[in-house]
């Protein structure tokens, strides 16, 4: 089992959602956070007082899926993501060693 | 910090028994003023006795109306709208802190206003301070006859009831207080906001509105003999000629000089210049422009004191000075910094109502269009090139608004009162009440003066209370509460939950 995590652009949110879904992942995370990375930040300005803001806004969606789904999550994260431009965000893989329901206490592949 | 919440609830508790007391003499003919109203409205009809002297002139019932309606529209400038557009612009920390700084300063200046404010301001005394006539607000209701004071218009035989502009009045008053509270804002002390505000109103906000607002009322002018005599019982500013509608050196200037020397004596805030100090929600902000300028109709047109045509006049320039200066100081920022912004057009905003207050009834519509378009650049300078000459954390440019803005207005009523420009001049002699206009150089020195006069006044008195307040209480949180934000240390409070 493998978790996958992607920084993606806030707007391609339901795009993402929707390809994760039609290759049947069945649930995902999804957190509003902030960071950096090549795309710079920008500048705003209050009255005389302009302040850089380095820390742009970004969605962090956590997918925990089957070993065989990884490459086809991947790819559909890739795809709906993708604008071309820079602060597209980043797909990070990581190996999965449990996973357990709380309702019924089923355990790893079958409380996917 | 528990001595002076003793001394407080000590003076409230004095306060409170001095008023009930009164209250009690007044209880038991506290219905007669609806038997008597009718009666005295009957006499003249069937007593045309001719040796009988003419009855007393009554207030007018839509004159009292538009007062009562303007006070309680300037009561809305402060809680909520002056604490949402001051609120908005601190750090989410701080903006529960900011809001209860306002509220609390209102209802602290409206009951020091009733004890002895407006005593000191609006009684007969010397050209500087007024008397203790008015303690406690004696002799406003004659609970015994239910006869009620009476105060001056700018009409003759035209009274108002007293208590009506004693309450407008106290709103006045209680917003300036709050006013300053913006350049000091995010790093004072709860209780050293509290004492200073006491007194910096009681030595610098009563006798200032003495000085300029005081005088003994049309119908004190009853034959050319008395004009001298009267004049001189007018506050100082008065006599000089001094033209102040609604309140640019007593409220704006007088509030953000005292919000400059804060901001010296109490120092930068932590981070300034390092760190972020960004305005946390500027829908607020917007908010609190949007409310202050629908406020300051009462503020402005209610300082006609009469629902007439001044009022009116008043009205229209509150209203076109503002919006000329939303788009000046946008169009300034478009050009010098590349965007337009919602907090500067919530700020230009601010900067035309500041500006046109003094002028509001005292100039045409011509002078509503220069000063609203010339206070949008001249404040947008005020809060950037200025700001940074001063090397000051005037926190939310309380001077660069306040301060600059009035000052703008305050010589350019001198400039548009001229009848040749549209203004509607002033009575120099209010027997005749005709009104007159000398000439424009003469009129904007004597606005120099006025201003010379308020900018002294208040930064002595400022510094003065400031620096007692920093030897007995301290100015400044400290630096561990000043990171975590006053929300939480000062009141235990957050403004949100997360």
């Amino acid at each position: 089992m493998k978790l996958v995590t992607a920084i993606i652009k806030p707007f391609k949110l339901d795009e993402v959602r929707e390809a994760l879904s039609a290759i049947g992942v069945q649930g995902i995370t999804v957190t509003e956070v902030k960071g950096f990375g090549r795309q710079k930040g920008h500048t705003e300005l209050y009255r005389g007082a302009e302040y850089v803001v380095d820390f742009l806004p970004k969605v962090k969606i956590e997918a925990a899926v089957k070993t065989e789904m990884l490459e086809p999550a991947i790819e559909a994260i890739e795809k709906a993501a993708n604008t071309g431009k820079i602060g597209d965000g980043k797909i990070f893989v990581f190996d999965l060693e449990r996973v357990i329901r709380i309702r019924t206490g089923e355990t790893d592949a079958a409380a996917l | 910090m528990k001595r002076f919440l003793a001394l407080i609830l000590l003076a409230a508790g004095m306060a409170f028994a001095g008023a009930t007391l009164a209250q009690d003499k007044a209880a038991p003919a506290a219905d007669t003023p609806a038997a008597t109203a009718p009666a005295a409205a009957a006499a003249p009809a069937e007593a045309p006795k001719p040796a009988e002297a003419k009855p007393a002139p009554t207030p007018n019932k839509g004159d009292v109306a538009w007062m009562l309606t303007s006070t309680a529209l300037v009561l809305m400038m402060s809680v909520p709208a002056l604490a949402l557009f001051y609120g908005g612009m601190v750090r989410s920390k701080n903006a529960l802190s900011m809001l209860m700084q306002v509220f609390v300063v209102f209802s602290l200046v409206t009951v020091l206003w009733c004890i002895y404010g407006y005593s000191l301001a609006f009684t007969e005394g010397n050209a500087y301070f007024g008397g203790f006539d008015r303690l406690f607000l004696k002799g406003t209701f004659d609970s015994a006859k239910g006869e009620f004071s009476m105060a001056a218009t700018f009409s003759k035989n035209t009274p108002l009831y007293e208590l009506v502009f004693v309450a407008f009045q106290a709103t006045f008053a209680a917003i300036t207080c709050c006013l300053i509270l913006g350049a000091v804002a995010e790093r004072m002390k709860f209780s050293a906001v509290i004492a200073f505000i006491v007194l910096w109103f009681t030595f610098a906000y009563a006798p200032v509105a003495h000085m300029v607002w005081f005088w003994m009322g049309p119908d004190a002018y009853t034959s050319a003999k008395v004009v001298d005599e009267m004049n001189g019982k007018a506050g100082l500013l008065w006599q000089w000629g001094a033209l102040d509608f609604a309140g640019g050196t007593v409220v704006h200037i007088n509030a953000g000089i005292a919000g400059l020397v804060g901001a010296y004596l109490a120092g930068k805030r932590i981070g300034y210049g390092k760190e972020a100090l960004m305005p946390h929600n500027l829908t607020l902000t917007m908010i609190g422009a949007a409310l202050l300028w629908t406020g300051w109709f009462g503020f402005n047109a209610g300082s006609a004191l009469e629902a007439n045509g001044i009022a009116g006049l008043a009205f229209m320039n509150t209203y076109l000075a503002t919006a000329c200066a939303v788009l000046s100081w946008i169009l300034g920022e478009a050009l010098f910094k590349g965007k337009p912004s919602m907090l500067g057009a919530a700020s230009g905003a601010v900067a035309g109502l500041v500006a046109i207050t003094p002028a509001a009834g005292n100039v045409g519509i011509p002078g509503a269009f220069v000063i609203g378009t010339a206070a949008g650049l001249v404040c947008l300078w005020g809060v950037n090139g200025l700001k940074k000459l001063l090397r000051v954390d005037d926190s939310l440019d309380v001077f660069g608004v306040h301060a600059i803005g009035g000052i703008l207005g305050a010589l350019l009523t001198g400039v548009f009162n001229d009848p040749s420009l549209g203004g509607p001049g002033f009575p120099s002699n209010w027997f005749e009440m005709k009104p007159g206009f000398e000439s424009i150089t003469a009129q904007v020195l004597t606005q120099a003066k006025a201003v010379g006069v308020t900018v002294l006044w208040s930064g002595v008195v400022a510094f003065v209370a400031f620096k007692l307040v920093d030897l007995v209480i301290g100015l400044r949180v400290p630096e561990e509460a000043e990171r975590e934000g006053l929300d939480v240390t000062s009141h235990g409070e957050a403004a949100y939950r997360m």
